[in-house]
């Protein structure tokens, strides 16, 4: 099964004080990467948690609608990995990939298995090891580990790397563009490097209320060197538009 | 290990040290044993009638940690009805605020009306007095669990209970050990004030009674093994405590 792209339809979001979106239409193709840049507080975020049905504030005003291109509802199929990593401090590495499964009452001998098999694979070898112990790159390859553990095809990301120094995030860049092939990823970020490495498609969102600019389509495969000319090129016209787009705030 | 040796070590310090300033001021003031006892006095006092006061600290001891565990038990339990149910919230909160507004001592002879010489009004008066505060620790941590936890937990299609057992209990129990650590201190205190108030055996028994045939060292006697008591029950709670949450918030 194909992931499926996500269709966002006259998405108005407004909070008492502001208006966020007003009448957002745009689609996020399925099985790619589209990377979300802009400035803090322009709503990147917001998208996200509104994608993830996560608002249940009263003070809110929402209208528009999201679904899928299979018209099949979105929120059963949605992981979702924020900028914090939010592992829980009394379970051990492995049981906090097993989070979402313990949660449902669903862990099985198989589940344990895949968590120890993908552990390994973001380089962690010792499942039974407590957080407090983990570095905050392993600690991002846990949060990492539990969303793909989720196994499912949409995979929203809130600047999940962003709190991680830079080398460790360019290691974790190439990990999610092979662990997350052939999904739908939605990846907000603040880093143009970032968005330019991994994303299929990347948007800057600008304005208040804000809107989606042309989108911009980099060449090559993800996760795409740092010393391709493309990236280069590229990141310098990203930076502008960035520029642009804080003068609007 | 060598950290709790130290801390041991350290108490005692500070007991001998206060003892010692204690046989000062009745050296320096002359002060006559009916008045204030030297530590020494008591001290023997202590050993010469120890099995009287053993056979009295037992009920106490054992009205301390009946009310301890009843007082723990219904403050959990109210904490948990505060959180998951909002009528609980909205009917709840004003009785446990007027039931902490009546002084414990000025209800305890009603209790001991009610409920007779026995232990029960002594445990009756301990647990009113310690529910209140492991409710509030207890109700303050499930209430302030991290927005970002039960953001994923949504995402992973949590039921509400799944939530309250796997994220906000655990998260909560820092808060409830230190509402715990609170209640250990003042359980003895409840049982005591019963004992004052109508009782024919226990510590605070014993202290009433020397007091009044001017057994003074004998009081004070009785006064030293409450606060022994105490101070050995806090540290054991403190210990476990310790021992089996290790996290904190």
């Amino acid at each position: 099964m194909s992931a499926p792209g996500i269709i966002l339809n006259n998405i108005s979001l407004a909070f008492a004080q502001q208006t966020l979106f007003n009448n957002l239409s745009c689609e996020f193709t399925g099985g790619q990467f589209t990377c979300l840049l802009g400035p803090s507080g322009v709503g990147k975020s917001s998208l996200l948690h509104l994608i993830a049905d996560l608002y249940t504030h009263k003070s809110i005003q929402y209208s528009g609608t999201i679904r899928a291109t299979d018209n099949q509802p979105i929120q059963t199929r949605i992981a979702y990995m924020a900028q914090t990593d939010s592992l829980l401090p009394w379970l051990n590495t492995e049981q906090n990939c097993l989070l979402g499964s313990r949660l449902r009452g669903e862990i099985t001998s198989v589940k344990k298995i895949q968590a120890r098999e993908l552990l390994k694979r973001v380089g962690l070898k010792n499942p039974k090891q407590k957080i407090a112990e983990l570095s905050g790159g392993m600690r991002q390859r846990v949060a990492l580990v539990r969303t793909l553990l989720e196994d499912k095809p949409i995979v929203l990301m809130d600047e999940p790397f962003a709190a991680l120094d830079v080398i460790t995030r360019l290691n974790l860049h190439d990990l999610a563009a092979e662990l997350l092939q052939h999904k739908t990823v939605i990846l907000v970020t603040h880093d143009p490097l970032e968005a330019l490495r991994l994303g299929h498609v990347i948007y800057v969102l600008a304005g208040m209320p804000a809107q989606l600019g042309a989108p911009i389509i980099p060449a090559g495969t993800i996760p795409r060197a740092i010393t391709a000319p493309t990236i280069l090129q590229l990141q310098g016209e990203l930076l502008a538009r960035l520029q642009l787009a804080q003068e609007l705030m | 290990m060598i950290r709790s040796v130290a801390k041991i070590f350290r108490l005692l310090i500070v007991i001998l040290s206060l003892a010692l300033l204690w046989q000062l001021v009745v050296f320096m003031f002359k002060l006559p044993d009916y008045i204030l006892p030297t530590p020494l006095a008591v001290m023997y006092t202590w050993i010469a009638n120890f099995s009287l006061i053993w056979q009295q600290t037992q009920p106490t001891l054992a009205e301390t940690l009946l009310g301890l565990f009843f007082g723990a038990l219904t403050g959990i339990i109210s904490a948990l009805l505060l959180a998951m149910f909002k009528p609980a919230r909205l009917w709840l909160i004003p009785v446990l605020v007027i039931s902490q507004a009546i002084p414990t001592f000025a209800i305890a002879p009603l209790l001991v009306v009610w409920f007779g010489y026995g232990e029960a009004s002594k445990v009756i008066t301990a647990t009113i007095m310690i529910f209140f505060p492991v409710t509030t620790a207890f109700y303050d941590g499930l209430r302030r669990t991290p927005l970002a936890w039960l953001d994923l937990a949504k995402t992973m299609r949590a039921n509400r209970w799944a939530i309250l057992w796997h994220i906000r209990i655990p998260a909560a129990l820092p808060a409830l050990a230190s509402g715990l650590r609170v209640a250990t201190a003042l359980a003895p205190i409840g049982a005591i004030i019963g004992e004052w108030v109508g009782s024919s055996h226990g510590l605070g028994f014993l202290m009433l009674n020397a007091n009044g045939r001017m057994q003074i060292t004998l009081m004070f006697a009785a006064l030293f093994s409450i606060t022994m008591l105490s101070l050995a029950l806090y540290y054991t709670m403190d210990w476990i405590l310790n021992k089996t949450i290790t996290w904190k918030m």
